[in-house]
C-alpha cells in the first residue's frame, strides 16, 4: 500500500511540502540570470508539481529493496536508474512546458532560454528523487519498528494469555469434587484417615495457590506438589493408583515452570489410571541431557477406554507454556504407545540463581 | 397399596471408587426396605451383574472403566430405575434425557440422596410392575434412549454390545453394516453379527452420516466397505461390500449412494 497515494489528507499535506521546494527551483533558476522571476516562477511551480508525482513512484523501488537485505550495488543501480529516469522525464517534461509557454505572447523565447537551465534541472531533480527515496526508507523504518512493537506485544499477551489459561485449568474442579466425596465417606468409616485427606488437599491446595504467581520454581517444589496431589489420589483409588519415580538428585534445583508437570500426572490419572479396573503405573523421570532437563511422564492407560473430551488441555497447555517460555530451544512430544502413554519434554537447565 | 409394593427393593451400586460406593453404602443402611444386591466397580462388571440380578434400582457411576454410565444403560434392558452420582455436571440433560430417575452430584448430600430415594419408590409404586418403568409403556426403551442420547455434534466412535453377560465393544471403524431385524439390529463387523436391542433409526441418528448411509429401510452400511452398485432387477440395486456381501439398496437409498460415490 502507498504510504501517500490514495490518503487525500497525506497527498495535500505532500504537495504542500513542494511549494517551497519549487520556491526553491525559482530562485536557483534566476540565479543563472539567463532568465528572470517572472519565467522562473511560470517554469519551476508546474514542473514541481509534475515532479511531486513522479516523485511517488520511488516508493515501489524502496519497497522492494529493503535496506538491510539488498547489497550496495543493487541499491545504488536501483535508485540510481530510477533518478535518471525520473529526472529524464522532468527535463522533457520542462522542455514541453518551456515550448508552450513560448508560444504565448508574454514568455515568448523561453525556449531558448530554458536550455540554459537543463543543467540545474538535472542536479535538482537527482537531488528530489533521492530525497524522496530517503524519506520512503524513514517511512518504512517506522512501519518496520511499529511492526516489530506491535508482534512483541502480541506475543507477550498470547503467552500471557496461555499461562492464565493454564493456571486456570489447574485445579480441576472435578478432582476436588471426588476427593470431597471420598472425605465424605472416610467420616463415617475412617475418622482419622478423613483428618488425613483434608490436610493433604488443604496442602495441595494452598501449594497450588501459592505457585500460580510465581514465574518459576525449583523442581524439588514442583515434585513435592504433585507428591500432595497423589496422596489424595492414593486415597481415592488405592491400590489402583502406583507411582514410579527416578529423579537426578542434581535436577532438583533446576528452575522449572511452576505447576508445568502437575497437570500431566493429573492427566495421567484422569485418563489412565481411572480407566483401568485393576489400575496402573505413573512412571515419573527427570534427568539431564546434553545441558538440558529432559522429563518423562509415562502411565499405563486402556486404548479401548470411553473417549473423554477433556483430553488434549492439558497437553496443549504445557506445550503453549513451554513454547512461550524458551521458544525453540524447547521439546515437546506425546504419544500412545500400546497401553502406554507418554509424554516428553527437553527445555534448558536453568539453575536456581534468582531465589524466588 | 399392594403388598407387592412393600416387597424389598433391590439395590446395585456401580462405582468405580471404593470410597464413592462406600458413601451410598452407608446412606442406604438406615433404609431397611432396601436391599443392596450387588457392587459393581465398572462397566462390564454391572451389565453382567444387572442383567443376572434384575435388581429394581441402580446407582451409576459416569466415568468408569471399560464402559461409561450411559453405555452401561445401553446394554440393560430391561433397565432398572437409575440414579446417576458423579463429580460432572454436564451430563444432566443426557441424562434427563434417558429418563433417569435423579442425577447425583458428588459429593453427595444426605437430604439430597433421600429426595432421590423418594423419587424412585414414587415411580416405582406408580408402575404395577417394577422392571418395566423404561419397557414399551414409555414409547422407547431405555437402551434406545442411552444410545441415541450422547452430546451435541458428536457421533459415537464406538457400539456396546450385549452377548449374553459378556460386553462387546465394536469401534465404528470396524463397522460393516447394520441390518434391522424387528425389534432388534444385526451390527455386522468382520463377518460376526451381534444382535442389539435398537431401532435401526436411533443408530443411524448416532452416526456419523458422512460415513454411514441409510441404503434401506432396513440397512445402513459403512461408506468405505462398498465396493460397487450393481442392478439386480428393474430399478433395483444392490450394494457390492469388500467381502461380497450383498444389501439391498432402494430406490431413495440409490439416489443417496449415488449422491456419495459420485464426489
Amino acid at each position: 500500500m502507498h504510504p501517500i497515494l490514495g490518503q487525500f489528507r497525506r497527498m495535500v499535506l505532500y504537495l504542500v511540502a513542494w511549494i517551497p521546494l519549487a520556491a526553491l527551483l525559482a530562485f536557483l533558476m534566476t540565479a543563472t540570470r539567463a532568465i528572470g522571476l517572472r519565467e522562473a516562477l511560470a517554469l519551476a511551480f508546474p514542473l514541481c508539481f509534475i515532479y511531486a508525482f513522479v516523485c511517488l513512484s520511488a516508493w515501489y523501488p524502496c519497497r522492494v529493496t529493503p535496506l538491510e537485505h539488498t547489497n550496495l550495488a543493487k541499491f545504488v543501480a536501483t535508485h540510481l536508474s530510477g533518478a535518471v529516469v525520473a529526472t529524464a522525464l522532468w527535463v522533457l517534461a520542462g522542455r514541453l512546458l518551456a515550448d508552450e509557454l513560448a508560444e504565448t505572447s508574454s514568455f515568448r523565447g523561453l525556449d531558448h532560454l530554458y536550455t540554459a537551465e537543463i543543467p540545474l534541472l538535472i542536479g535538482t531533480g537527482i537531488l528530489f528523487y533521492l530525497l524522496s527515496v530517503a524519506f520512503y526508507y524513514i517511512l518504512l523504518g517506522i512501519e518496520a519498528s511499529r511492526d516489530a512493537e506491535a508482534r512483541v506485544l502480541q506475543a507477550s499477551m498470547l503467552a500471557r494469555e496461555a499461562e492464565l489459561r493454564a493456571l486456570k485449568a489447574q485445579v480441576n474442579p472435578h478432582f476436588l469434587f471426588n476427593s470431597l466425596n471420598s472425605i465424605s465417606a472416610l467420616t463415617g468409616s475412617d475418622p482419622s484417615k478423613a483428618r488425613e485427606m483434608c490436610i493433604l488437599l488443604g496442602d495441595f491446595l494452598r501449594r497450588t495457590l501459592g505457585l500460580g504467581e510465581k514465574s518459576a520454581i525449583p523442581l524439588r517444589e514442583e515434585l513435592s506438589l504433585i507428591h500432595a496431589f497423589l496422596a489424595v489420589e492414593k486415597i481415592r483409588f488405592g491400590p489402583r493408583l502406583q507411582m514410579e519415580e527416578s529423579v537426578d538428585p542434581q535436577t532438583l534445583g533446576v528452575n522449572v515452570p511452576p505447576l508445568l508437570l502437575q497437570p500431566l500426572v493429573e492427566n495421567a490419572v484422569a485418563h489412565g489410571i481411572a480407566n483401568l479396573v485393576d489400575g496402573g503405573c505413573i512412571r515419573l523421570s527427570v534427568a539431564f541431557r546434553d545441558g538440558d532437563l529432559s522429563i518423562v511422564v509415562e502411565n499405563t492407560f486402556d486404548p479401548e477406554a470411553p473417549l473423554r473430551r477433556r483430553n488434549g488441555v492439558g497437553l496443549a497447555n504445557v506445550r503453549q507454556r513451554l513454547e512461550a517460555r524458551y521458544g525453540n530451544r524447547a521439546k515437546f512430544g506425546a504419544g500412545a504407545n500400546g497401553t502406554s502413554f507418554r509424554v516428553a519434554m527437553e527445555f534448558p537447565a536453568e539453575q536456581e540463581a534468582i531465589a524466588s | 397399596m399392594s403388598p407387592e409394593a412393600h416387597r424389598k427393593l433391590r439395590a446395585a451400586i456401580v462405582d468405580d471408587e471404593d470410597l464413592a460406593r462406600q458413601v451410598l453404602r452407608e446412606y442406604l443402611a438406615p433404609h431397611t426396605d432396601i436391599e443392596i444386591v450387588a457392587e459393581c466397580a465398572n462397566g462390564f462388571e454391572a451389565v453382567k451383574v444387572v442383567a443376572e440380578l434384575k435388581p429394581d434400582l441402580a446407582f451409576l457411576d459416569i466415568q468408569m472403566p471399560k464402559l461409561d454410565g450411559f453405555e452401561v444403560l445401553q446394554l440393560l434392558d430391561p433397565a432398572p430405575a437409575i440414579i446417576f452420582v458423579t463429580a460432572h455436571d454436564n451430563h444432566a440433560i443426557r441424562a434427563f434425557e434417558v429418563h433417569a430417575v435423579d442425577y447425583l452430584l458428588k459429593p453427595v448430600a444426605a437430604d439430597r440422596f433421600e429426595a432421590a430415594l423418594a423419587r424412585v419408590k414414587e415411580r416405582l409404586e406408580r408402575l404395577p410392575e417394577h422392571r418395566s418403568l423404561h419397557g414399551s409403556s414409555h414409547g422407547s426403551s431405555a437402551a434406545d434412549l442411552a444410545a441415541s442420547a450422547r452430546p451435541p455434534s458428536e457421533y459415537v466412535d464406538r457400539i456396546p454390545v450385549r452377548d449374553g453377560t459378556s460386553v462387546v465393544i465394536i469401534p465404528v471403524a470396524k463397522l460393516d453394516y447394520v441390518e434391522a431385524q424387528d425389534d432388534y439390529v444385526a451390527l455386522v463387523s468382520q463377518g460376526k453379527k451381534h444382535l442389539k436391542q435398537q431401532t435401526i433409526s436411533s443408530i443411524e441418528a448416532a452416526l456419523d452420516p458422512s460415513r454411514f448411509l441409510r441404503i434401506h429401510r432396513s440397512y445402513i452400511v459403512n461408506l468405505e466397505r462398498v465396493v460397487r452398485l450393481e442392478p439386480y432387477a428393474k430399478d433395483s440395486y444392490v450394494a457390492v461390500l469388500a467381502d461380497r456381501v450383498q444389501l439391498p439398496v432402494s430406490r431413495a437409498g440409490y439416489s443417496r449412494l449415488r449422491g456419495f460415490l459420485d464426489r
